[in-house]
């Protein structure tokens, strides 16, 4: 926490900038002064003019006094915040500008980097939940106190109870503010295959019945616990089973059955564009990049909700922020019910809040019913795969080897 | 500087003219170096710096010692050896450090350091940071234990005891699929975790491949270049250019179109017949995919140095061999070819340097098979944020090549090499 007095040398900050432009123009004027040679009388009209400039600038300083500098993951998603969050909140807020920074998949690795060398230049980093957790872990971000940080729902339920329950404290932290649940989940080419269509986790585990080939995620994260699902584990006792060397084996040897049928993918971009190219017949993805290329972009791509992964995405606040105070004036505004509900408009991601979800209305281009795309929506949420963070925490390294190792077999 | 026989000749003022002139010398190095002191304090503190800051992460461990400071003292008293349990002060001193550092928050950071080297280290700090703050008086052997019945482990003071120093190799070990075992003696990975040695293996070869399939393509187009008429020849350069202009990302996507199974290539051999459209070829998304995509990004490394070399060879040498009675063949490779070879040199280290630090080519197109070790310090560096053993593999790494470049240096001669 910065002390109130180092928050105001802040706060004077964007004012002293404007102040030397000032003070630039002064020089050139006081130089054309020299030719009258008389020292002191020029040296009085500088103070002078320096100190009409400086109000002057604290005048127009208003312009933009504050600076907020909010890292997101660029592309359509940024785009969904540009106009659900930002936009709004600089027209409320004429003093405030919001400079956006697609650094977003750096996100965790610079957060760390600025906070360790005491040079914090981002305000407000989008992080999915498991970067959340090791950067609160690591004591890089700030805790908050929700029911203080964030408006209540309109009927009055304070934001604790009102955001979907635990996805405020992730993997037991508290320094996360939850925007969006999205899913990874799996989508198929509706061309691809004839009469039955695949529709279960274990058809993308059969490449018998459903010939082709699959895109993965490069990373042992959801496969795993698929694979299991798919070989029979209920998904309720998956991570029970993945404790257990024998139950880690039994994921690898499932997935070895489609290995050979598998395309792995790194970035988000990829599986749709994979499935567009017919390079692949099924593939897992963000279910808002399956949305995109289905309702924007009209590809013969359809929708496998069995056993989606839910995932948080959210807000951090990096420590030794410049203006605490402005960051959770923001964080109040813009995940407060209207706001969440809002970006729903713009990309089919559903809102973390409960009081959210009834607003959610139609596709603010396309005019389309927005709720049968969101992976809350409850045809589409039968089974649900709920991602244990701090088992992955403990597992991921170990298992991140594994899996590496056996990728290159 | 002095005379060898007779007296020594003074300047002017009677100063012996060698100190006079050593003293002018180092007086125009000064100036020299005045000069070049931005550029130098430039680079200290944006590159050097950083960097030698990074290595040193790949042996520092400060972070068990800094949050737990009176455990990391008092277990020294424990016998690593023995499979009792530490006394009750190393559990109440333990149960103090993670009082207080559950209170800073900073056990996590504790937590995930050990959970390097022992899966399970991170929930178990967690969840004990969160009892024991009720563990107020003694005995704290007791009430620790009932918190979590991995406290009964041995292995787990073991592992605490062991990364109590300042410095840990396990960074490096764990680089080279080795590990502490329990007894403290190294051991292998078990077989499914061993990834970086096979890892750097590939880097290496994979590179060196990349490396003489540039020198195989860009000698021939380096002498067309060196040899035609300049009108010719710099319409040719502008199509070796204009690839090196273009953008990195676009060069290997265009790979993606063009070489995956629904792509240009294979629709062009399904068409004319030579493969069947049901057996189409995996072209792109392992070693294949990154072999053809990096020798195409590399290939002007290799090309401008040669040409560059090649152009100062007068075309009269090749002609005095012929008269000589050379055949073609042999004017070329005992006169021409060894007038290339600091070209080669350039064009080769260029080339191999570039690509054993690859990173975004291979992580696009190399799928599962053809991925560098560079793409896995990356994954450290921003992912898993083990910047420990990011530092490690990177240290590796640098090693590697600095051991390349003197067996070349060896072999070749640096200074035998031509940049241009």
């Amino acid at each position: 926490m910065l002390s109130p007095d180092k928050t105001a040398v802040y706060n004077d900050y964007p004012k002293c900038r404007a102040v030397i432009t000032g003070c630039q123009s002064l020089q050139v004027s006081a130089s054309d002064d020299k030719e009258s040679a008389k020292g002191d009388i020029h040296m009085k009209h500088l103070i002078q003019a320096a100190a009409a400039a400086f109000s002057m600038a604290l005048l127009a300083g208003n312009g933009h006094a504050i600076d907020l500098t909010i890292v997101s993951w660029g592309g359509a998603y940024t785009a969904s915040q540009q106009k659900a969050y930002h936009d709004p909140y600089m027209a409320e807020n004429p003093g405030v500008r919001i400079i956006n920074d697609d650094s977003g998949a750096e996100g965790l690795a610079k957060v760390r980097a600025q906070v360790e060398s005491g040079n914090v230049t981002w305000d407000i980093v989008d992080m999915v939940a498991a970067d959340a957790i090791t950067a609160c872990d690591e004591g890089l971000i700030e805790e908050i106190d929700p029911d203080i940080w964030l408006a209540p729902a309109p009927d009055g339920t304070p934001a604790s109870e009102d955001f979907f329950a635990g996805t405020l404290t992730p993997g037991g932290t508290n320094c996360f503010i939850p925007q969006i649940v999205y899913s990874t989940t799996f989508g198929y080419r509706t061309d691809a295959f004839q009469g039955r269509q695949p529709s279960t986790i274990a058809d993308v585990f059969d490449p018998e019945t459903f010939p082709g080939k699959r895109a993965l995620q490069k990373a042992p994260i959801n496969n795993l616990e698929w694979a299991l699902i798919a070989d029979g584990v209920p998904g309720d006792e998956v991570y029970e089973v993945l404790s257990t060397p024998e139950g880690v084996d039994r994921a690898f040897a499932k997935l070895d059955t489609i290995k050979d049928q598998v395309i792995w993918w790194s970035e988000g971009a990829q599986p749709p564009q994979l499935l567009a190219d017919g390079e692949v017949v099924i593939a897992s993805a963000y279910n808002g990049r399956l949305f995109s290329a289905i309702a924007e972009k009209n590809q013969p791509i359809a929708m496998l909700w069995d056993w989606q992964a839910f995932d948080l995405d959210g807000w951090v606040v990096p420590k030794g922020v410049k203006d605490l105070e402005a960051v959770k004036a923001y964080m109040r505004f813009a995940t407060d019910t209207q706001r969440l509900a809002d970006q729903a408009k713009y990309i089919s991601y559903g809102p973390a809040r409960h009081s959210s979800a009834p607003l959610v209305g139609k596709h603010a281009e396309l005019g389309i019913d927005m709720k049968p795309h969101m992976p809350t929506d409850a045809k589409n949420n039968k089974t649900v795969l709920q991602f244990d963070y701090v088992w992955w925490a403990d597992y991921r390294a170990e298992l991140d080897e594994r899996f590496n190792a056996w990728l290159a077999k | 500087m002095t005379q060898g026989s007779g007296e020594i000749i003074r300047t002017a003022d009677g100063m012996p003219l060698g100190l006079s002139l050593q003293r002018t010398l180092l007086r125009s190095r000064l100036r020299a170096l005045m000069l070049v002191i931005p550029l130098l304090a430039f680079l200290t503190v944006t590159f050097v710096l950083p960097i030698l800051d990074m290595l040193y992460r790949s042996v520092d461990n400060r972070i068990v010692a800094s949050v737990l400071p009176q455990t990391t003292v008092a277990i020294q008293a424990w016998d690593s050896k023995s499979t009792e349990l530490p006394d009750e002060p190393v559990f109440e001193a333990l149960v103090l450090d993670i009082q207080a550092a559950h209170e800073q928050k900073t056990l996590g950071r504790v937590g995930r350091r050990l959970n390097y080297e022992k899966p399970g280290m991170s929930s178990l700090f967690r969840k004990t940071g969160r009892h024991a703050k009720r563990i107020t008086e003694a005995p704290f052997k007791e009430q620790l234990l009932s918190v979590d019945k991995r406290w009964h482990d041995t292995s787990v003071w073991r592992l605490i005891h062991r990364e109590s120093g300042a410095l840990t190799g396990s960074y490096f070990l764990a680089s080279s699929d080795l590990r502490l075992d329990d007894q403290g003696e190294i051991a292998l990975q078990p077989e499914p975790r061993r990834i970086y040695v096979s890892l750097f293996y590939r880097t290496l070869w994979m590179s060196l491949l990349i490396t003489v399939l540039c020198l195989i393509l860009g000698y021939p187009i380096s002498y067309l270049l060196a040899s035609l008429p300049a009108r010719t020849s710099n319409l040719l350069m502008i199509l070796v250019l204009l690839p090196f202009w273009t953008s990195l990302l676009v060069r290997t996507t265009s790979w993606i179109a063009l070489l995956q199974t629904q792509g240009v290539l294979n629709d062009l051999l399904v068409f004319i017949g030579l493969i069947p459209d049901d057996a189409r070829l995996q072209m792109i998304y392992n070693k294949i995919g990154t072999i053809v995509a990096m020798t195409h990004i590399l290939l002007p490394f290799m090309i401008l140095p040669l040409y560059s070399v090649m152009k100062t060879i007068p075309a009269s040498y090749m002609q005095a061999a012929r008269s000589l009675g050379a055949s073609p063949f042999t004017a070329f490779v005992r006169v021409y070819m060894p007038n290339t070879v600091p070209g080669i040199g350039a064009g080769c280290i260029l080339v191999f340097i570039l690509a054993i630090g690859y990173y975004i080519t291979p992580a696009l197109v190399g799928g599962r098979t053809g991925t560098f070790i560079s793409n896995f310090i990356a994954v450290h560096i921003s992912e898993t944020l083990n910047w420990g053993l990011a530092a490690a593999l990177g240290v590796i790494l640098l090693a590697l090549v600095l051991v390349l470049y003197l067996v070349y240096d060896k072999i070749v001669g640096v200074n035998n090499m031509k940049l241009g």
